[in-house]
């Protein structure tokens, strides 16, 4: 075998191997949208209790709670960067901390200080490698994040968020909404100050278009509040946790899904490159023997 | 006979729904018992067990941890962060939280894991 045909059985080889991991990572991914969505799915009736008695509250009641009073002149802003653990999911935490970035410039440029909080390995490695301020962060659960993350996070935020001095005036989230297989955007919105006006249920019809009965309140409008907001802020982050994970690994299927594809391609090239290199090769050791077979016909016919 | 329907909801899954003639909980105020017609009401609940008696004489009962109820239009939502049924309880384990608990002097793991053990105990003195 020539040396050239040798190299190119060589890469086929190594082409198949990647085409193997990446086909079965596409399919680890696709197993996993599916179950990532049926935790959404799971989540949402605690969601729209919790909203429609949080909005409930609010609209019965005129108290008011730390959390829904909006800071006139707000100074400080943190924003809750939500990205993956791990690479290979295409542009997804690319967009993630994109979206982070352009929406810090605004919240800069509107005069306030930004505080970032982020949730992922791939954004604290993008925050540290250029040596920005991160002012808290947790790892290890992007894929499959439990509500007990979602506490761990909420509670910091919350604190931060309620601190009577050093704290933040407002709470930003930057997730990625998952909207189909094909489609997911990140997105960027303001958690806190909450507004009830925007509280919305989780077909988007806002919660504050329905008739709620008279409550009584146990122990008072205030303590229901104020045992509710924090649940309420603790479900918003899950919710986006959920979405920013099935949205993880429906990137990283379609990122696979290309890359199995490529693969593919580079091997068919590859082929028909190895199969013309034999083919020359073969041509060559033909054409060496007839000019052989010439030579020695020629050299004996001189001498007869 | 006039009966509730509840929905038992956790904050990853729903836990349990079907109809009930009454469900007693522990609220911020003391053990509430809500009946069928029960005046609207939403009040916080604490780590505690919640007893549910089915229309057909069954008894359900939950460990639930931290959340609220709400009742109105003869229905009752029960939020919690965490709710488990009596049969989903580990007794082992919670029993190993209960000593790890007691060693750390953690009050509201303690507490947690004596709500377990209650569920999961109530369910048993009827078998």
């Amino acid at each position: 075998m020539g040396a050239q045909l040798r190299v190119y059985k060589r890469r086929i080889r190594s082409v198949t191997a990647t085409k193997k991991i990446t086909k079965a990572m596409e399919m680890i991914s696709a197993s996993r949208i599916v179950k990532a969505q049926r935790a959404v799915a799971a989540s949402t009736p605690y969601a729209d209790e919790l909203t429609r008695a949080v909005t409930a509250v609010a609209t019965r009641s005129t108290a008011k709670h730390p959390l829904t009073t909006e800071n006139p002149n707000a100074k400080r802003a943190a924003v809750l960067l939500i990205t993956a653990d791990r690479g290979l999911a295409g542009g997804y935490s690319t967009n993630a901390i994109k979206q982070s970035l352009a929406l810090a410039a605004r919240l800069r440029s509107e005069g306030k200080e930004v505080v970032t909080y982020i949730v992922g390995r791939k954004g604290v490695g993008y925050y540290g490698f250029r040596n920005l301020a991160v002012a808290n962060s947790w790892t290890g659960f992007s894929d499959k994040p439990t509500y007990g993350d979602a506490k761990t996070v909420a509670a910091d935020l919350i604190e931060a968020f309620t601190a009577e001095t050093g704290g933040v005036d407002e709470l930003h989230l930057v997730s990625t909404e998952f909207v189909s297989m094909l489609t997911q955007n990140a997105i960027d919105k303001r958690l806190l100050p909450l507004r009830i006006d925007e509280v919305e249920l989780s077909d988007a019809t806002p919660a504050k278009n329905q008739i709620f009965p008279l409550y009584d309140f146990e122990p008072s409008a205030e303590g229901v509040l104020d045992a509710l907001l924090p649940r309420y802020v603790e479900s918003r982050i899950y919710n986006a946790l959920l979405q920013s994970a099935a949205s993880e690994h429906a990137a990283r299927r379609r990122a696979m899904k290309s890359a199995t594809d490529n693969a593919g391609e580079l091997i068919k090239s590859l082929t028909r490159l190895a199969n013309s290199a034999r083919q020359a090769e073969i041509t060559q050791e033909i054409s060496e023997i007839v000019g052989g077979a010439n030579a020695l016909a020629d050299a004996s016919a001189g001498s007869e | 006979m006039a009966e509730l329907h509840v929905e038992l909801v956790a904050a990853d899954r729903k836990v349990w729904s079907g109809a009930a003639t009454i469900v007693v909980a522990r609220t911020a105020s003391g053990d509430t018992g809500i009946m069928p017609g029960h005046t609207p009401v939403l009040s916080v609940l604490e780590t505690g067990p919640v007893t549910i008696r089915t229309t057909d004489q069954g008894t359900i009962v939950a460990a639930v941890h931290g959340g609220f109820i709400s009742f109105a239009d003869n229905k009752l939502s029960i939020l919690a962060e965490i709710a488990e049924l009596a049969d989903e309880i580990d007794v082992a384990r919670a029993e190993r939280a209960l000593e790890n608990a007691r060693t750390d002097a953690d009050s509201h793991a303690e507490r947690r894991a004596e709500v377990r053990l209650l569920a999961a105990g109530g369910l048993k003195a009827q078998h």
